[in-house]
């Protein structure tokens, strides 16, 4: 335990003087679940974004959204609203909070939290079905989700 | 975005009538201990397209006949060291087990606990065969299952909750709404909440099992109502549950429970 502290603090300083992703349980939030800072230390692309939200094994945000500029993907879901302009709806850093932890934003939201690692009940072993082998991690890597935000902040009306 | 899919989003209208005499009940109000969640318990048969649909209303197109044609098989074949087949007690499964699908899973006194028809089963096998029991949830489990269920098509399903099941009642109830995995979904999440929606390209239903086993045109077999909730939890990226755990169990009676009043359509034809 003290030696995982020990090196938190380091990755904490560190992270400070070059600015590298940020650790899922140290991701600081706005008291209304919005996160400003970069995940990454760095910008997102806009196509990586893309990519990541129409891959089934990465973001799959089409399974559940619709979004307009991405109709070339098949299948969008219904079960959360259309994205068609959301970068009007909300800040980049409302968008990130949305992205990192649903839950902080829409409360007992079904939508999945991409940046969190700990507090599931019998988290698995990817789609296996077998338990998880250790730590989890994320569902998006840092850079993905800034990727996503990035992707996200095109969406006007 | 074209969302032709908006169009059906609900459940159509159809009806279903098997080989022109079966009427089956695919809609029905809300059993009492959903009445404030639902006004109606609906059958996966409707959120399934017309061709999928069309399948299962006449038994020469549904391939999961075969499979109950198989299971006669196994009923009048002798299995086990005391030389009996199901028919040696049983006799015509057409007479003896009408009406049994509708009531399970439901309370075993002797047993003194919640008896899924496998358990039975396998009862039956084990001390009135002296034969083996089969796999839980197998292929051999699952054709026997639907021979059994085809002999109450189109009767409501009306398991007990009440009395000595209560407590495994509450129990499926409360993982039910248990939300599991990485993804951090409870079966309400996605057949409470969002039957009706597409998930991706599925049109989510409120999960009954009133059709299981299921013909799955995916895979070309029968279907467990545990098998399929073993997917189902797997896709939230959990670890599962196993077939025939207690935890299974208490689930099939709970969701059971739900689709009380829907008729048995096992086996029903799912993609
Ligand atoms: C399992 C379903 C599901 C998945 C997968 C999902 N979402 Fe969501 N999302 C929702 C729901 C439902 C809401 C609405 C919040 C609520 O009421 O719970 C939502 C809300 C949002 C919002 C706010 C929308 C608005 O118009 O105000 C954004 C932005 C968003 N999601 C982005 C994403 C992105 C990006 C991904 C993928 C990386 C994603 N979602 C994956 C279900 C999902
Ligand atoms: C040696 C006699 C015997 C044989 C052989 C036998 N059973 Fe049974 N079966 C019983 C008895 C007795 C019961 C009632 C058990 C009870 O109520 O506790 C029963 C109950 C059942 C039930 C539940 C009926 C209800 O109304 O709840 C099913 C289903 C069943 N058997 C299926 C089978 C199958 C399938 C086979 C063959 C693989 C089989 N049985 C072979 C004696 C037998
Ligand atoms: C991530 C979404 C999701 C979750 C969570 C989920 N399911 Fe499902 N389930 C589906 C999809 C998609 C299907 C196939 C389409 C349909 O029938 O809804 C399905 C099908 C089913 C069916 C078959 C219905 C039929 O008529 O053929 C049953 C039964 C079922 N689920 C039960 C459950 C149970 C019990 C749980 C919780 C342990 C659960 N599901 C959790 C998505 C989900």
């Amino acid at each position: 335990m003290k030696l995982s502290i020990l090196t938190l603090a380091v990755t904490l300083t560190a992270g400070a003087a070059m600015a590298g992703p940020v650790a899922p349980a140290d991701v600081a939030y706005t008291e209304d679940g919005a996160v400003e800072a970069s995940l990454s230390g760095m910008a997102g692309n806009v196509e990586n974004g893309s990519k990541v939200m129409t891959t089934k094994s990465l973001g799959n945000c089409v399974a559940c959204h619709q979004i307009s500029a991405l109709s070339h993907a098949p299948f969008h879901g219904t079960v959360g609203p259309s994205l068609d302009g959301v970068a009007d709806r909300w800040t980049e850093a409302e968008l990130r909070g949305i992205l990192t932890n649903s839950k902080l934003t829409y409360e007992g939201t079904v939508m999945p939290a991409y940046y969190v690692v700990d507090g599931f009940t019998r988290p698995g072993n990817g789609y296996t079905g077998k338990a998880a082998e250790g730590p989890l991690d994320p569902l998006l890597s840092a850079q993905q989700i800034e990727d996503v935000i990035a992707f996200l902040a095109t969406l006007k009306e | 975005v074209s969302m032709p899919a908006l169009a059906f989003a609900d459940a159509d209208d159809d009806t279903l009538v098997v080989n022109g005499e079966i009427e089956m009940i695919t809609k029905a109000a809300a059993p009492a201990h959903l009445a404030d969640t639902l006004d109606e318990v609906i059958s996966g048969w409707h959120m399934r397209s017309d061709e999928t649909q069309i399948m299962q209303a006449d038994d020469f197109d549904n391939p999961g006949m075969i499979f109950v044609e198989q299971a006669m098989d196994d009923w009048n074949t002798v299995n086990g060291e005391k030389g009996k087949s199901c028919a040696s007690c049983h006799g015509d499964v057409e007479e003896s087990m009408t009406g049994v699908r509708a009531v399970y899973p439901k309370w075993n006194d002797s047993k003194e606990t919640v008896y899924t028809m496998e358990m039975q089963i396998n009862d039956c096998l084990t001390d009135g065969m002296g034969a083996e029991a089969w796999k839980k949830s197998g292929a051999k489990m699952a054709r026997m299952e639907a021979l059994i269920s085809v002999q109450s098509r189109g009767m409501p399903m009306n398991v007990a909750i009440d009395g000595p099941a209560e407590a495994t009642w509450e129990l499926g109830k409360e993982l039910y709404y248990t939300r599991t995995g990485q993804l951090d979904l409870s079966c309400a999440s996605c057949h409470e909440e969002n039957y009706g929606n597409h998930i991706r390209s599925d049109h989510l239903s409120q999960g009954q099992t009133n059709g299981f086993p299921v013909y799955r045109l995916k895979n070309a077999k029968l279907t467990t109502a545990h098998g399929r909730f073993k997917g189902c939890v797997r896709d939230t990226r959990a670890e599962t549950y196993k077939p025939g755990s207690d935890e299974f169990i208490a689930l099939e009676l709970y969701v059971a429970s739900r689709g009380n009043g829907l008729s048995v359509e096992a086996p029903s034809v799912r993609n």
